[in-house]
């Protein structure tokens, strides 16, 4: 049974990408390997053995009710051709069969009933969380995911995982452009999370705003992130690569924007990685105590800038739509540095502006410091970590 | 309709008490009338809808943002769902049950008149609240028809309008609701007991006991949202330690029930469809009324199958796993017994009929995809995908929408006094049916690989679909604008052949014992049944 494979959608795709002659052939796009194929028509191919079962599963599925569906519409049609007021068919009139009534009661019971059988042993295996190698905090906000290596190999590490930004700035020009090939357009982040193969991934996910939903096909999981609440799910890749998803749940305006991307390593690779994570966080850790010079925390601020706020707030500082525009605002250009820092640290307008208390006392410095000093905004401003530590109560 | 406009065929036996002019429709108080208003109320709200769902077409017929920012991209599919569910679906339904459940159970109007005007006119300023809420500052709702918290706490002042537009027609669908189960119950002619009654009110009681149990459900909720948002509480605020969760528990345990309340009374129309045109008996009408029946109470179990991901004890997902797939055993029955009334009788494929196979053929994908996604593990690959989006407009549009064309085929002219044009009649089916499944059926494939719902913007791979969807899409919306100008508007100003009191040889039932169009006022005495309860006698 589990001989049932994937057939490679590309041989489909080119007949109909020829029947429909539409947008891809204008834009030479290819499979993305663990992520979507090109005009793919059903699940991706499966890189653990739960993806496998529901690969199984759906075939199975998909069988039952087409043999149902050609043999009850079979009847109708058979029926529409003979039965016809033009070819002569007189009306017949029977009205009921107990009989035949309980039959065809029984039968659907009884598939029905053979449905549920396997999908149980599914559901079961799925909800498995328990004797894992690795836990994962994965924790959805307005709009990217960050990621806690809780226990395991790599306990301690922590990052956040944004959405390419030269990508999100393609989209707002109208996505690219025919003839230029972006396979992994919308789906490439700047730091992807990192696992072992053939390890058990445990993955707790919560959220800090509203609900996210982290949805990966390749590994069978698409596990809500409710802010508020811990939710658990599991994973064992069976292959080192690449694999891609997205958020499944409508979380506001940056929703289509927070992709997921998993990077599996060998057990080898995965130990190095792990190093080289611990030696860059001891090289990165900021002293808050640090005395910035205005150039190194505009570098900086302008690092920041294009990572939480360039979404929203453009790269022109001019917002839009019910976006304030940072470019001139008084509370940027005010001579009291508290008040921007205020709303950074507690957001604005019910939510519509976030609070942003999770970036460190160094990056609120820098960003702030930079728009104050950036467009038309010339304050001249510098603002300190110390500034912003002693804001936070 | 034309009982509208074409006031003079039956002037004279227009009493002098009835109001004409503008004072006609706002004092409104004879069921046809106010069925006519509803169901033009609802037309209008298909088309404000549809030209939302273009919108979103438009926006994914390439990769990219074209056309709208990602904000207002939410707001355009979170205002179709609202729109279509509240303002098109469930009040074209009330439309036809105000025109249709007095003609066909003997009675001479509504059981309560003036509720029925005021839930009638009550829809109105809900509808202006809910369109209007786009001129609002931060636009129209954007957080999905769901409302699912928190997001809807971060919502400007256009989801504060929407819970009021909420509740208002909440009011309205639970005095339809009473309005419909007191008539039925109350004022059938004498001789037609409850069994022997036709199907489209059987299902409409069933439908209207639905709304009574869960409309108050979603009041609750909403105002819970409401009180959240201005008053403090935390009912779903996880920073003040509310559930996010239990948001979703209550809105399903209305939302479950509500899919039924959009789809049995088009049971009820198809029952009615396909035996006129097989010209025999509906088989096995008990069966029918114990299927509706059990769907009914069935869709009270099954809410959270559409929280599999949301994370739940294996036990729940288990128990909502079974329970859902149960609803599969009635359903069957309900097509088996469609197909068995056609089989061995004398069949003709006028645009009702079409209509009526056109759903059986469509709804039951709709059906069986529903099958798919009611397994748990399979929805964990496919929940919040295109595949959803697909399956739930299978069953709302090939199944509530068509089985509401057909109503509209097979009635109006008893409405009207006028016959369609038939040859308009098959050119609507068959382009509707073509552009709709040229719309949805690629979205199946689009959930298999994995496009989420609710995107404004796509990976490449999944263009050369969205661009066909797209397609189609417009193709579709198009057809019912023709569907308005050359078919409804030509039989509202009275022109096309006469329609004699028996269009359809095949048709059973009391609306067919009354003249076309059916007189301002019928029967005003309490007619004489003969032993099936489907003519007058004497």
């Amino acid at each position: 049974m589990k001989s049932i494979r994937n057939t490679p959608a590309s041989r489909w795709s080119v007949l109909l990408a020829a029947a429909c002659g539409m947008a891809t052939s204008a834009h030479a796009v290819n499979d993305l390997p663990g992520g979507p194929a090109v005009n793919q028509l059903n699940l991706p191919p499966a890189a653990s053995l739960i993806a496998q079962d529901l690969q199984w599963l759906h075939w199975f599925m998909l069988i039952i009710c087409l043999v149902i569906f050609v043999a009850v519409f079979a009847v109708m049609f058979y029926s529409i051709w003979k039965h016809r007021k033009s070819v002569g068919h007189k009306s017949a009139s029977f009205h009921e069969s107990t009989t035949v009534e309980i039959i065809w009661t029984l039968v659907p019971f009884l598939i029905v009933i053979a449905m549920a059988i396997p999908a149980t042993k599914s559901v079961v295996e799925m909800k498995d969380t328990t004797a894992a190698d690795l836990t994962i905090k994965v924790t959805g906000m307005q709009w990217k995911w960050g990621y806690d290596y809780l226990a395991g190999e790599g306990a301690g590490i922590g990052f956040v995982s944004t959405i390419d930004a030269g990508h999100r700035e393609l989209s707002n020009q109208g996505g690219p452009k025919a003839g230029q090939s972006v396979d992994d357009y919308l789906l490439k982040v700047d730091y992807p999370l990192v696992v072992p193969v053939h390890k058990k991934i445990r993955l707790i996910t919560t959220a800090n705003d509203v609900i996210h939903a982290f949805y990966i096909q390749s590994f069978g999981i698409n596990q809500a992130a409710i802010p508020g609440f811990v939710r658990d799910a599991w994973f064992k890749s069976e292959k080192v690569g690449d694999f891609y998803g997205q958020c499944s749940q409508l979380c506001g305006k940056e929703h289509s924007f927070m992709p997921i991307h998993i990077k599996v390593l060998s057990e080898d690779d995965y130990t190095k990685w792990v190093a080289a994570e611990a030696k860059k966080a001891a090289a990165k850790a900021d002293d808050p105590a640090k005395v910035w010079a205005m150039d190194d925390i505009l570098a900086r601020g302008e690092k920041v800038y294009a990572q939480n706020c360039v979404a929203c707030h453009q790269t022109s500082g001019k917002g839009g739509g019910a976006i304030k525009a940072i470019d001139g605002a008084a509370v940027v250009l005010d001579a009291d540095k508290t008040k921007e820092i205020m709303v950074l640290l507690n957001g604005q307008n019910n939510g519509a502006m976030p609070a942003w208390k999770t970036l460190s006392d160094t990056d609120i410095a820098a960003v702030v410091t930079y728009t104050k000093n950036h467009w038309s905004n010339q304050t001249g401003q510098l603002v300190q970590p110390a500034d912003v530590l002693a804001m936070r109560k | 309709m034309s009982a509208v406009l074409g006031h003079h065929e039956h002037a004279h036996d227009d009493h002098s008490h009835a109001p004409t002019g503008w004072r006609r429709w706002v004092f409104a108080t004879n069921h046809k009338d106010i069925g006519t208003l509803y169901l033009l109320f609802a037309f209008s709200n298909l088309m404000i809808g549809g030209v939302l769902a273009l919108c979103v077409r438009l926006e994914l017929f390439q990769p990219g943002l074209q056309f709208f920012n990602p904000e207002l991209f939410n707001q355009f599919t979170t205002m179709h769902g609202l729109i279509m569910v509240f303002g098109a679906i469930m009040p074209a339904f009330v439309g036809f049950a105000n025109w249709m459940v007095p003609l066909q159970i003997g009675a001479a109007d509504m059981a309560f008149a003036r509720m029925n005007n005021f839930s009638f006119w009550l829809m109105i300023p809900a509808a202006v609240l809910l369109v209007g809420s786009f001129w609002m500052p931060g636009g129209a709702i954007a957080a999905g028809w769901t409302i699912y918290a928190p997001l809807s706490l971060q919502q400007g002042p256009s989801m504060d309008a929407g819970i009021f537009a909420l509740h208002v027609l909440g009011a309205s669908s639970i005095m339809g609701s009473i309005n419909i189960i007191v008539t039925i119950l109350n004022m059938r002619a004498p001789g037609m007991t409850l069994m022997k009654m036709p199907m489209f009110a059987w299902t409409w009681l069933i439908t209207a006991y639905l709304l009574i149990a869960v409309m108050p459900v979603l009041a609750g909720v909403i105002t819970m949202t409401l009180t959240d948002r201005h008053f403090g509480t935390s009912f779903f605020n996880p920073a003040g330690g509310g559930d996010p969760v239990m948001f979703q528990h209550i809105f399903w345990f209305f939302g479950h029930p509500e899919v039924y309340i959009m789809i049995l009374p088009a049971f009820g129309i198809i029952s009615h469809v396909v035996p006129a045109f097989a010209r025999k008996r509906l088989f096995g009408y008990a069966s029918m009324v114990y299927a509706t029946s059990s769907i009914a109470i069935l869709s009270f179990i099954v809410w959270a199958h559409h929280m599999f991901t949301s994370g739940m004890p294996v036990t729940g997902q288990l128990f909502f796993m079974y329970a859902t797939m149960l609803i599969a055993v009635p359903t069957a029955v309900k097509i088996f017994n469609w197909i068995a009334t056609m089989w061995e009788g004398s069949m003709t494929f006028e645009t009702p009929m079409l209509f009526a196979v056109g759903f059986i053929f469509v709804f039951t994908m709709g059906g069986f995809t529903g099958l798919i996604l009611a397994m748990a593990p399979i929805d964990i690959q496919l929940h919040d995908t295109y595949y959803v989006v697909a399956h739930f407009h299978y069953v709302l549009v090939a199944g509530s929408l068509y089985a509401m064309f057909a109503g509209f085929y097979y009635w109006s002219p008893k409405w009207t006094g006028f016959m369609y044009d038939e040859t308009r009649g098959k050119i609507h089916f068959w382009w509707s049916l073509i552009a709709f499944n040229v719309t949805f059926f690629p979205m199946h494939f689009l959930g298999l690989a994995g496009m989420p719902r609710r995107y404004a913007d796509y990976p490449m791979q999944f263009a050369d679909f969205n661009a066909l969807a797209s397609v189609g899409g417009f193709a579709f919306g198009l057809a019912q604008v023709y569907f308005f100008f050359f078919i409804v508007l030509p039989m509202m100003m009275g022109k096309g052949e006469k329609a004699p009191q028996r269009p359809w040889d095949g048709a059973e039932g009391l609306e067919w014992e009354v003249p076309s169009p059916a007189p301002f006022h019928t029967f005003e005495t309490p007619p004489k049944l003969n032993a099936s309860a489907t003519r007058i006698v004497g």
